[in-house]
């Protein structure tokens, strides 16, 4: 079985664990520079405060409700979801991180009802050490795992967070509840084209013929139909919906032990999500650089992460691979045994309308190498064209009004115990 | 020649000398100088903090919990992972604020206890939002 762990509002979450006071009341972050709302509580969802929703077109609307308004602070959004990571990691090695706030676990047992305790006891033990609730959605495979993930989440009462499609009957009743826009990885465009056809829902989508799906979606298309019909047939990295976050995490070959190779490996991540934030058209405002020992090993354990504010909105790969490596240095401890890393594109912006910062040259000239490497490297195999990394000094601030402290990573921020 | 005493070689006890254990075997060749310092460094960390992902800090702000050696000032780690147990020190957010207090579990209600004659025991009742929000298992202090 797949199970999607998937933080409730993170952001807001992450916001309530250090000032409780705002436990069922409306809050909700903003993106960079206070521009858009980015999390929402569920309170602020009941008030209709939309995502994407324009910080000062709402100003009155928060006043009026009493909504608490935070900055976005993802130093300690990423130190959070690093834990919420490691717990995750303690129940499986198999683990694939999708977003700052999502991972997909394999669970293996005889018996599915153990897979749903697993997962109750999953839940409750993230909820105690970190203070963040997650829904857990269960499945055979990981579009359907998504799905579940949902129902899990939207029917909270009936679920108490988790929610596992064990059988047949409960697969087809799930895709029937869902609509055909909701698919993951089923785009705009197929949506408009399966509506046209009259497929209404994902359980009319995977009883349409191979034939078909094959000749006007193309193969993944078919490999998708697949997966919702139960068969485990997608990679991760298949589906590139238009997502907030971009992750590229991997388990090293064998244990590194040196700054400089893993240097290398954080280089390679940064660099893959820069293609991958090239190919849906967006850049990143912030990255978030972790590392860590094996926790299967009884070798000291270590593992850390930190956030790098970017000047500009980017998706160079030179810029995110520089800025990375920024970040590993000033996280990376000498002695110990490195089986890790990874690197999240965070604070999406889409390229036409992000805020260039006055004080940094946006380098332009980037974007036309950038295409260059891209053209190069998709004819003649990817990583044909490579880089070679250079320190970077960064002096600027950015607009952060409601800015949180950095509760978890900066010893003056801590909490005050009375 | 056959006279001569057999003589005793004690120990020296005082001029004690350490050598290290030649764990990374012997081989021709010149040893690298940096072979002696090879021991991890101490670190704090691993002392006091036992489940890193559910550990946090925070710092006491006044005096109530001074007969627990807690100051003002102190730095204290807080262990989210441990069960919240009679007579153990806690953070908790009760009606609005953090406080660290020793908590007193009886059978129908819980009091936090300050460990100053100055401050007063609280009962815990159903008025008061209250969130046992970690564990506190080491201090660290300026002397």
């Amino acid at each position: 079985m797949f199970a999607l762990i998937d933080c409730n509002n993170f952001y807001v979450s992450c916001e309530r664990v250090f000032q409780p006071q705002f436990d069922k009341k409306p809050v909700v972050v903003l993106s960079n520079n206070d521009g858009c709302v980015i999390s929402r509580s569920n309170e602020a969802k009941a008030l209709e405060i939309p995502m994407g929703a324009a910080a000062f077109k709402y100003k009155n609307q928060f006043k009026k409700y009493n909504v608490k308004v935070f900055s976005s602070n993802y130093a300690l959004y990423g130190d959070m979801s690093r834990r919420v990571m490691s717990i995750l990691e303690s129940y499986s090695p198999n683990i694939e991180i999708y977003s700052i706030d999502e991972a997909f676990l394999k669970l293996t047992s005889f018996n599915n009802l153990d897979i749903t305790e697993e997962s109750y006891k999953i839940k409750k033990q993230i909820y105690q050490w970190t203070g963040i609730p997650v829904s857990i959605g269960l499945a055979p495979s990981k579009s359907l795992a998504k799905i579940a993930n949902k129902i899990a989440k939207k029917f909270n009462h009936q679920t108490l967070g988790v929610y596992s499609l064990d059988s047949q009957e409960k697969i087809n009743k799930a895709l029937k509840w869902t609509t055909i826009e909701d698919v993951w990885g089923v785009g705009r465009r197929y949506a408009k084209l399966l509506r046209s056809i009259g497929v209404k829902n994902a359980l009319e989508f995977i009883n349409l013929p191979d034939q078909w799906v094959k000749k006007n979606m193309n193969v993944l298309g078919l490999r998708l139909k697949k997966d919702l019909s139960g068969l485990s047939f997608i990679k991760l990295e298949e589906i590139r919906s238009q997502k907030k976050s971009i992750a590229t995490t991997r388990s090293f070959e064998s244990i590194l032990t040196n700054l400089s190779d893993i240097e290398e490996r954080v280089s390679t991540f940064a660099t893959s999500c820069a293609e991958k934030l090239r190919i849906q058209n967006s850049c990143c405002t912030s990255l978030l650089v972790f590392v860590r020992s094996d926790p299967f090993k009884k070798e000291q354990q270590y593992s850390n992460s930190c956030v790098i504010q970017l000047s500009n909105a980017s998706n160079s790969s030179l810029i995110l691979s520089k800025q990375a490596i920024y970040g590993l240095r000033k996280i990376f401890k000498p002695g110990i045994s490195y089986k890790k890393a990874g690197v999240l594109a965070l604070g999406l912006t889409s390229k036409e309308n992000h805020q260039l910062n006055i004080f940094e040259p946006n380098i332009v000239r980037h974007d036309s190498l950038m295409k260059a490497i891209d053209t190069i490297n998709h004819r003649h195999g990817s990583n044909r064209i490579k880089l070679a990394n250079q320190d970077l000094n960064r002096v600027w601030k950015m607009k952060q009004n409601n800015l949180s402290p950095k509760f978890t990573t900066v010893l003056e921020d801590i909490i005050k115990v009375k | 020649m056959i006279n001569k005493k057999l003589i005793f070689f004690k120990p020296d006890t005082q001029n004690q000398k350490y050598f290290p254990l030649a764990s990374e075997g012997i081989s021709a060749g010149f040893p690298s100088p940096a072979e002696d310092f090879k021991e991890l460094k101490i670190s704090i960390d691993q002392e006091v903090v036992k489940n890193e992902s559910a550990t946090f800090f925070a710092r006491v702000d006044g005096q109530s919990m001074q007969g627990a050696g807690l100051d003002d000032g102190d730095l204290i780690v807080i262990d989210r992972s441990q069960e919240p147990e009679n007579g153990k020190i806690a953070v908790c957010f009760i009606d609005g604020e953090f406080t660290v207090k020793r908590l007193k579990v009886e059978d129908d209600c819980i009091y936090l206890m300050p460990e100053n004659s100055k401050y007063k025991a609280l009962k815990v009742t159903s008025e008061n939002q209250l969130i046992i929000w970690g564990i506190v298992t080491y201090v660290v202090k300026k002397v």
